[in-house]
């Protein structure tokens, strides 16, 4: 057993940090850290960057324009991404519907999508749930009715995270109501420009237009962008859930997150003293501190496991819920470090070009919105209830 | 970075997981744990024919030169069967003292029989009032020309109802807290001026108090120099507690997630209601927190003393006492009024769980510890 990484991939770390330092823009970097709005312009930016070294969509085959990277080195590449404040990279094109299109994709939509993810010129949006439709996923009713050529899809997805920037979204429709549930499920991909697409913002509950409603009026959609089978969609579904559940305990970002937490605790004062001086909020981060290290090992036995050619299953859904739920005790403790401060309001100040004065300082517009954004976490992805009965359902076989 | 067992390891788990499996069912333990030793003196000597109890001292000792994994494997192994075996106390404990401070002579008299399981020793380092504090020691030593004196009073001593020989912390120079002027020294229980009140404790084993009064010992290492050993090696007690906390969680959650599967209310296997379901996936969670942790502390247990292996052990600690806490209470939960009875294995389980937090600091104790060392940014 060996819990330290070797000589080669120490040597890996230090090309992704040198990597980082050179090249991370120290603007995109700073609005990461102190949790600040970044734009459209910002992700593409950092995408530009990383797709010029080749690194932006490390986990696809190399023929691809993927990299030879294992688990630990993609790990690796996360951990020191989060702790040099990188952007978490916009999942929905790259790591979510790439991997579905790679593994049941057509040999023409690899050669068609793949090439405009890598260098950028879609976006993409995830069309999943809906207002009826949400840990329920199989429920869904939006409607794609064959005619001819085409499918014509009518009905709503919601939650559409950064929809509004999105040229592409790619859905899961229903093909056959009469099948049960998850059979008459197909996985298409739609062009947000088609004639029929309505996009509306929703305001989540910290003031952010972070994700939006998708109204589809007899949208016109191509054969062929259908992805796999007509009715196989649920596949297709079922296996980007376990592409994405791996990284969803989040452990850089939840580390970036105490370094933030420690800043703030030794800038604001109690009874005369840094607040991490405190003893009853010192523990606090202690203890948390402490779960986070333990959700490491846990993150690094499963990569390590994968590394060795392990799928990883349902322990990342344990591993989902313990990730996420440090993360919003982090973002509560920030929160709580304001003590009266976190009650104003002041999203002008999360723009970088803010060049007003500060009611307080450069961290303290964040935590509270955080905190509220972050209850979002335990929700998507599969809500931690949904975890739970994987592993009841899995592991335990109950 | 690889978590995987080499095959001498995989070897060495299956030979104590054979063992434990053989001797420890149910009510072979309850015998033992009543019996006067309070533990099998039958399968201690079975661990020492089988080398358990030389896996982990260096070879010119008659050891196997383990590492933390090699002890943790053991320990968890012993945990699965809440095994009553002084193996901590005895061969990590005052083996690992006795090696790092002993002299040649102390240790060719002594290693070589702990080794063995020929000589089974104890470790007397908390007192009434120390509170998981090793440096809190009242207890005196005096010299008189070459020999040491000691007078106080000891507590819990596990193992100490059987020990032939106990290594005791006593003050000679310093206030009550320091670090400094804390000796160890090897006390005879036979000797004149020693006397011990022995006693059952809560998970089923036994221990003693034990008073010292111009008691005769021999010091090991240099006087008042010892604590830097004592708190080195209580972080490898650490990491073997841990170790055996995982085994114990273990076996509770599969009793657990058995009796779910089995036991019937309402007309149907009562694993079937989600608020169970959930609260077991709770435990599993906890479990693997925990075995995280256990791994972790393995690795660093054997590393060279420091700041960072202190504050690692100690978050270990941390979340293994509380993840066996978790588990011991939903597991008694789960079952129902049939873990509340003596006779069911369980319940046994429950207390050792508990009762590990109770050795070498609690979550408060170690909460302490690591929020101690933290730095702001």
């Amino acid at each position: 057993m060996e819990i330290h990484f070797s000589p080669e991939q120490l040597a890996f770390r230090d090309e992704v940090r040198e990597f980082l330092k050179q090249e991370l823009p120290e603007d995109i970097a700073q609005k990461v850290k102190l949790a600040k709005h970044l734009s459209k312009q910002d992700h593409e930016r950092w995408q530009k960057i990383l797709s010029k070294r080749g690194w932006y969509a490390p986990g696809w085959p190399v023929e691809h324009g993927g990299t030879t990277w294992g688990p630990i080195e993609k790990h690796i590449f996360d951990e020191e991404s989060a702790a040099y404040g990188a952007p978490r990279l916009v999942p929905f094109g790259v790591n979510m519907v790439a991997p579905v299109i790679i593994k049941f994709g057509s040999e023409e939509q690899k050669a068609t999508y793949l090439p405009r993810i890598l260098d950028g010129t879609d976006w993409w949006c995830q069309g999943y749930s809906e207002p009826g439709a949400g840990s329920d996923l199989a429920s869904l009713k939006t409607r794609a009715v064959r005619d001819g050529d085409h499918y014509i899809v009518n009905g709503q997805k919601t939650w559409t995270t950064l929809g509004q920037h999105a040229n592409w979204i790619f859905c899961l429709v229903r093909t056959d109501p009469e099948a049960q549930q998850q059979r008459g499920i197909s996985f298409l991909l739609i062009d947000m420009a088609t004639p029929g697409i309505t996009v509306r913002p929703i305001i989540t509950l910290d003031g952010d237009p972070e994700v939006n409603e998708v109204f589809f009026d007899d949208v016109k959609v191509p054969v062929e962008n259908l992805v796999g089978e007509e009715n196989k969609g649920w596949t297709c579904a079922k296996y980007l859930l376990t592409h994405e559940r791996t990284g969803l305990a989040g452990i850089g970002a939840s580390k970036a997150a105490m370094t933030n937490l420690k800043r703030i605790a030794s800038k604001q004062q109690k009874n005369g003293e840094p607040l991490i001086e405190d003893a009853l909020f010192r523990s606090q981060i202690a203890e948390i501190e402490m779960s986070l290290m333990a959700a490491e090992m846990g993150t690094l036995r499963i990569v390590a496991a994968a590394s060795e050619g392990g799928v990883p299953g349902a322990e990342s859904s344990i591993l989902k819920v313990q990730g996420t739920e440090i993360r919003q005790t982090i973002t509560h403790l920030m929160r709580k470090a304001l003590g009266p401060y976190a009650l104003p309001f002041l999203p002008e100040e999360l723009e970088l070009d803010y060049d007003g004065e500060l009611l307080v300082d450069d961290y303290a517009a964040s935590p509270a919105p955080q905190y509220f954004n972050m209850r979002k976490l335990s929700i998507f992805g599969g809500s931690n209830e949904i975890q739970k009965n994987i592993v009841s359902k899995m592991i335990l076989e109950l | 970075m690889d978590f995987k067992l080499t095959e001498e390891q995989q070897m060495l788990q299956e030979t104590a997981e054979r063992l434990v499996r053989d001797v420890y069912d149910f009510e072979s333990r309850s015998k033992f744990s009543e019996s006067e030793a309070g533990f099998s003196t039958a399968f201690w000597q079975q661990m020492g024919e089988l080398g358990l109890t030389a896996i982990p001292f260096a070879e010119e000792l008659g050891g196997f030169g383990g590492s933390g994994v090699e002890t943790m494997l053991i320990m968890e192994q012993l945990g699965k069967g809440i095994c009553l075996e002084p193996y901590l106390e005895s061969v990590i404990l005052a083996g690992g003292l006795i090696g790092q401070l002993g002299s040649d002579a102390q240790k060719e008299e002594l290693m070589g029989a702990i080794a063995s399981g020929e000589l089974q020793a104890a470790v007397a380092l908390d007192e009434l009032n120390s509170h998981y504090d090793l440096a809190n020691v009242t207890t005196t030593a005096q010299q008189n020309g070459s020999d040491w004196t000691l007078s106080g009073r000891k507590g819990v001593v596990i193992g100490g109802q059987t020990a032939g020989k106990i290594l005791v912390s006593a003050r000679t120079a310093g206030d009550s807290r320091d670090e400094q002027g804390i000796s160890l020294f090897l006390v005879d229980p036979a000797a004149d001026g020693v006397s011990r009140r022995v006693y059952a404790t809560v998970d089923g084993r036994k221990a003693c108090e034990l008073f010292l009064d111009n008691a005769k010992g021999e010091l090991l290492g240099e006087a008042g120099k010892a604590f830097d050993a004592i708190r080195y090696q209580s972080g490898r007690a650490i990491a073997a507690l841990c170790a055996e906390a995982v085994g114990a969680m273990r076996a509770t959650c599969d009793l657990t997630l058995d009796y779910l599967k089995t036991r019937k209310q309402f007309g149907v296997v009562i694993g079937k209601f989600q608020v169970l379901q959930h609260r077991m996936v709770d435990m599993i969670s906890e479990l693997e927190r925990a075995t995280s942790m256990a791994i972790l502390a393995a690795c660093l247990a054997d590393d060279e003393d420091s700041a960072e292996r202190s504050a690692k052990l100690a978050a270990a600690k941390f979340i293994v006492n509380r993840a066996a806490r978790f588990v011991a209470e939903q597991s008694i939960q789960l079952h129902g009024g049939i873990a509340m009875t003596w006779e069911y294995n369980g319940a046994h389980y429950a207390k050792r769980l508990i009762m590990i937090s109770h050795q070498f600091g609690d979550d408060d104790h170690h909460l302490e510890a690591y929020a101690a060392q933290l730095t702001g940014a």
